[in-house]
């Protein structure tokens, strides 16, 4: 547990000095966790073992949003004057964003034969 | 009374309060969510977070105090984020068939998200600043945040529009794409994580495995499409 939560800290800090230097464009926790794949591709029995670990962390991403979304008390002088037009925007775009893109999956996923899931 | 006072001040200073207040208004959450059978309205972050809001404002405490204490819950984000690492290697198999429907489906969401939130922003008549500040939200958000930082607008209220939208697309996602009979858990992972992030991914993980997987791929990837796409669509505008 303590060994997996280890690499997890490793491969993110990989993925932040390769963010600083090399690679600006990506996140440094992106680029940890493509590399962090790599290294299960390689390694199948790490790969099992490590598995529980990580499907622990997930089970609760939601817990993980908490703190940064109590950041919305800081700016509601903001949201009470331009709230309803940002919030039709925000809402418009992801009912369409969702649509569109689930739209787009399903249909070249129908034109290359595959139907099942 | 003046001992509760003092012994409320030292404690409401430190970090222990504000982390175990964290943790309890999440697990109430939960626990609603829970009890509703995983419903899309009884969203957990929402409910966590307006539970939190209450507190605080009732307690007269600022945000930055709060955070002393919750930030060693936002700390774990990064790490989760490596963690999509698992999930991503046990179904390799399935998301190498999906490269196509990925790809088509990363390019008309991720540029949908852009050009309907800046577009519907300008009908509506909200300010320049305002507009560079929407069109990266469908980005995970230290990434949108660091986007609008470049364009020269908000990170601050970026962050709240990148919840709003992670928020929105996680109640409105189900009812959705049920409404468009879109059955196919890939499709609806995938559609998620490009346009609602990480919290459409925490919520594709509560519908199964798959969809948890997929939207954790168009969450990292629209992350670096955003990146590139947000500055050339607000030229349109």
């Amino acid at each position: 547990m303590l060994f997996h939560i280890t690499i997890l800290l490793v491969f993110q800090l990989i993925g932040e000095v390769a963010s600083r230097t090399v690679l600006p464009v990506l996140p440094g926790p992106v680029i940890g966790m493509v590399l962090l794949l790599l290294a299960l591709t390689v390694m199948p029995k790490f790969a099992e073992n490590f598995r529980a670990t990580a499907n622990g962390l997930l089970s609760h991403l939601s817990l993980l949003f908490v703190p940064a979304g109590v950041g919305v008390v800081s700016h509601m002088e903001l949201l009470t004057q331009s709230g309803p037009a940002i919030l039709i925007a925000v809402l418009s775009s992801t009912i369409a964003a969702i649509a569109v893109g689930a739209l787009a999956f399903v249909g070249v996923a129908k034109a290359l034969g595959q139907n099942h899931d | 009374m003046t001992d509760v006072w003092q012994l409320w001040t030292y404690l409401s200073e430190g970090p222990l309060v504000w982390l175990t207040a964290t943790l309890i208004a999440y697990l109430i959450a939960d626990q609603i969510s829970h009890a509703t059978g995983r419903s899309a309205l009884a969203n957990p972050v929402l409910i966590a977070v307006a539970l939190l809001a209450v507190v605080l404002s009732v307690t007269a405490t600022p945000y930055e105090t709060y955070f002393e204490g919750a930030q060693f819950v936002h700390f774990l984000l990064g790490p989760a984020t490596v963690a999509l690492a698992a999930p991503l290697h046990a179904n390799l198999g399935r998301v190498r068939e999906s490269i196509l429907p990925m790809a088509a489906a990363l390019l008309a969401g991720s540029v949908t998200a852009i050009l309907v939130a800046v577009g519907v922003g300008v009908a509506l008549g909200l300010d320049h600043a305002v507009l560079m500040s929407l069109a990266p939200k469908s980005a995970t958000a230290p990434v949108a945040m660091g986007v609008s930082e470049q364009l020269g607008a908000a990170p601050a209220l970026t962050a709240i529009m990148v919840l709003m939208t992670g928020v929105s697309g996680a109640i409105l996602a189900t009812p959705l794409l049920g409404l468009m009979r879109i059955r196919s858990d890939r499709a609806r992972g995938f559609a998620l994580g490009v346009t609602a992030h990480g919290i459409g991914t925490a919520r594709a993980f509560q519908l199964n495995e798959t969809a948890g997987v997929f939207s954790g791929i168009g969450m990292g990837l629209n992350a670096i499409l955003t990146a590139i796409l947000a500055p050339l669509i607000l030229v349109l505008f």
